[in-house]
């Protein structure tokens, strides 16, 4: 049983389809891949599990684990969130004049209580919640090794460092699967080295699945375990790295573009 | 590199000499129908604007160098400030000390600086009220007024149709303006930028045009007259007196205001607004609900200005609504950008200075506008962050703290 499972999305804006009839599966403990060239609407397709979007046409099917199976295309973005989805942006969206720790702190808010009563009274449970959540995010950022930023303003980070700020922002709502939008993107080779140590750590210990959209196809081939390939909004191509990279229509969508590096 | 910047300023001065021309040189006296020639004047702007413009292309290219002012004498005062005002006793004794100065003030004080005390402390009521919308939720809105036209109106109303007295009106008239503001954040929800500006306008004038043209309920655009002053049960007071018990009123609503908005920033639901300012959208996929923290925040920032109306109506004892024009909401918006968006200290001091400043520079009424839109646009460039900019909270953490803090939860 797939934790997430998509049929026949299809997203169209005006006259461009820019989904076109995708379906996609991530089994637990997966890590998936989406690949395609610019423009093929992979974002797209994300922002319509995620809710960003109202899908035209097709289904997204969630099993949380230990839970019943949903549908929820069409949902709004936060209830998605509360339903145990996470993501990152591909073009960094962080809280830019917040610091990193009060970045995670807001990842928590749909797992807190204190309304507007507890906020001016603070009484002991607002206090105590609110101890808990400054531990709880500065247990994440010990996890994605971003402590010495703590304090720091979003914006004042190093790019790469403020990629693996979105993944410990989403981390922070506590999601069985994250969708990770060209994570690596921006990075050095090094950089995007960790960032792989850090996607298979995050699915061992977290327990989550991950579906990512990649460009660093070096970074693609050694993480997932599946890759979809889209091209001008239809599914082109599934299976293993090692099928897909030898796939002959694949290639001929990448044309020009080298896919073994 | 300097010379290029001394031709660049001439040429400045001599365009607004040639601009100023009609108006600064020229005097035609229509009676004597001779033509006066003020070349004075002419060499007065010339040297004015050329000094002005050389010393504005100044600050904006270190500006762009990113170079801070590092003037070292006021270098050193900054860090003489921070040590002092980070020694507790210090803070103490300066908390103390200030607090003397609120109480005393009204005894060692005439009756007409305390009234302009009073409005100003309306106005960090306002400003704090605004504060929570546009500050922390990054809502333009701008006929935030309405909020105290309503809070004013139902006080006078009340009181001249039930005999509701003032101190009931008080949460009546913030529940009254926090109805108004849920009811009015339904439509806005989903405007953004712009055309939330327009619409939160037309909301304001429309307030205004309401209560200037509903005459049978509000006495149009004569207003409400014989608003009764606040009273103290049992005791007759004179009108100074009243005007004191007045401004201790303001100081425990704004010192009060001061409190839950510090508070509210500080909390869950205040983080979610500013995350909602910083990123809507990437605010709705952390699972913050917007569309409920956009009702929230008008909620919330409407009650401060429906009580400070109340206050307003009572201290005045007449309102029509041209006490409510755009114009008012503008200047508190004005407060809110001057002081920093979000800053609480810098609210309530662009608030004080403001509404005070003007009234002790009487001498400059005529180009208070003037100065007032050149201060804001030097402002903007110079210091966007405001007056006093927001700050962010700092948490000391070491790894032993998180430790600690693990076993206090077991
Ligand atoms: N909100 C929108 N309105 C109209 N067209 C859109 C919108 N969002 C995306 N598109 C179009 O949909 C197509 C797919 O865009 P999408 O961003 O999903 O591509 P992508 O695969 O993520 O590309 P990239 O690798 O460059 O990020 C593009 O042609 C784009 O112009
Ligand atoms: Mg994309």
């Amino acid at each position: 049983m797939g934790v997430l499972e998509v049929k026949d999305l299809t997203m169209d804006f005006g006259g461009l389809r820019a989904v076109d009839h995708v379906s996609l599966e991530v089994n637990d403990g997966e890590i998936v891949a989406l690949i395609g060239p610019n423009g093929a609407g992979k974002t797209t397709f994300f922002n319509c599990v995620t809710g960003v979007y109202n899908p035209t046409e097709g289904q997204v099917q969630i099993t949380a684990p230990g839970k019943a199976s949903e549908e929820i295309q069409g949902t709004q973005p936060h209830k998605v969130t509360e339903k145990g989805l996470a993501r990152t942006f591909q073009n960094i969206r962080l809280f830019q004049n917040m610091t990193v720790l009060e970045n995670v702190m807001i990842g928590r808010h749909s797992r807190l209580k204190s309304g507007i009563a507890g906020a001016v009274f603070r009484g002991k449970k607002t206090r105590a919640e609110e101890q808990q959540v400054l531990f709880d995010s500065y247990e994440i950022l010990k996890k994605i090794g971003l402590t010495r930023w703590v304090n720091e303003q979003a914006k004042n980070l190093p790019y790469g460092e403020q990629r693996r700020l979105e993944i410990a922002r989403a981390l922070a709502t506590e999601p069985f699967l994250l969708l990770l939008d060209e994570p690596a993107a921006g990075m050095n080779p090094q950089e995007t080295h960790s960032l792989v140590d850090l996607i298979l750590r995050l699915r061992e210990m977290e327990k989550i699945s991950v579906l990512l959209i990649e460009h660093d196809m070096s970074l693609v081939m050694s993480l997932s375990e599946k890759i979809y390939v889209m091209d001008y909004g239809k599914q082109i191509a599934v299976g293993t790295p090692a099928e897909v990279k030898k796939d002959p229509i694949v290639i001929k969508a990448y044309l020009g573009e080298d896919i073994d590096a | 590199m300097l010379k290029e910047k001394l031709k660049k300023s001439l040429f400045v001065a001599l365009w607004f000499a040639v601009l100023t021309f009609p108006i600064m040189v020229i005097r035609v006296n229509t009676i004597e129908k001779t033509v006066v020639w003020r070349w004075g004047n002419l060499f007065m702007v010339l040297i004015g604007s050329y000094v002005i413009s050389f010393i504005w292309n100044y600050a904006i290219e270190r500006r762009e160098r990113g170079e801070k002012t590092s003037i070292a004498f006021i270098e050193n005062i900054k860090l003489k400030t921070r040590t002092i005002s980070q020694n507790v006793k210090i803070r103490k004794g300066g908390l103390a000390a200030l607090l003397l100065i609120v109480v005393l003030f009204p005894f060692l004080t005439s009756f007409y600086q305390m009234s302009i005390m009073n409005t100003a402390l309306m106005y960090v009521m306002l400003g704090l009220g605004l504060n929570i919308v546009i500050g922390l939720g990054g809502i333009l809105h701008l006929g935030y007024i309405a909020f105290f036209l309503v809070g004013s109106y139902s006080y006078a109303l009340l009181n001249q149709h039930f005999g509701l007295n003032f101190w009931l009106a008080l949460p009546i008239g913030g529940l009254l303006a926090c109805i108004l503001g849920i009811l009015i954040a339904v439509p806005v929800l989903r405007l953004r930028g712009d055309y939330l500006a327009i619409v939160t306008l037309a909301f304001g004038e429309i307030t205004r045009i309401v209560a200037e043209n509903w005459s049978s309920l509000t006495g149009g655009p004569s207003g409400i007259r014989s608003i009764p002053r606040p009273k103290l049960p049992g005791i007759d007071l004179s009108l100074i007196d009243t005007a004191k018990l007045v401004y201790f009123i303001m100081v425990v609503l704004a010192a009060l205001t001061i409190f839950i908005t510090l508070r509210l920033k500080d909390s869950r639901i205040g983080r979610a607004l500013i995350a909602m300012r910083e990123d809507e959208i990437a605010c709705r996929s952390m699972g913050i609900n917007t569309t409920k923290m956009k009702v929230i925040a008008f909620a919330l920032g409407s009650v401060f200005a429906g009580v400070a109306g109340v206050v307003f109506a009572a201290n005045t004892t007449f309102i029509n609504p041209a006490s409510f024009t755009i114009w008012e909401s503008i200047i508190v918006l004005c407060i809110v950008v001057l002081g920093g968006m979000g800053s609480i200290p810098g609210v309530v001091f662009a608030a004080l200075v403001l509404k005070l400043l003007p009234e002790y520079l009487r001498a400059f009424t005529d180009y208070r506008m003037l100065v007032f839109g050149a201060v804001l646009i030097v402002m903007m460039i110079f210091k966007p962050g405001g007056l006093i900019p927001e700050k962010m909270k700092h948490y000391s953490f070491t790894d032993a703290d998180a430790a600690a803090m693990k076993e206090e939860d077991e």
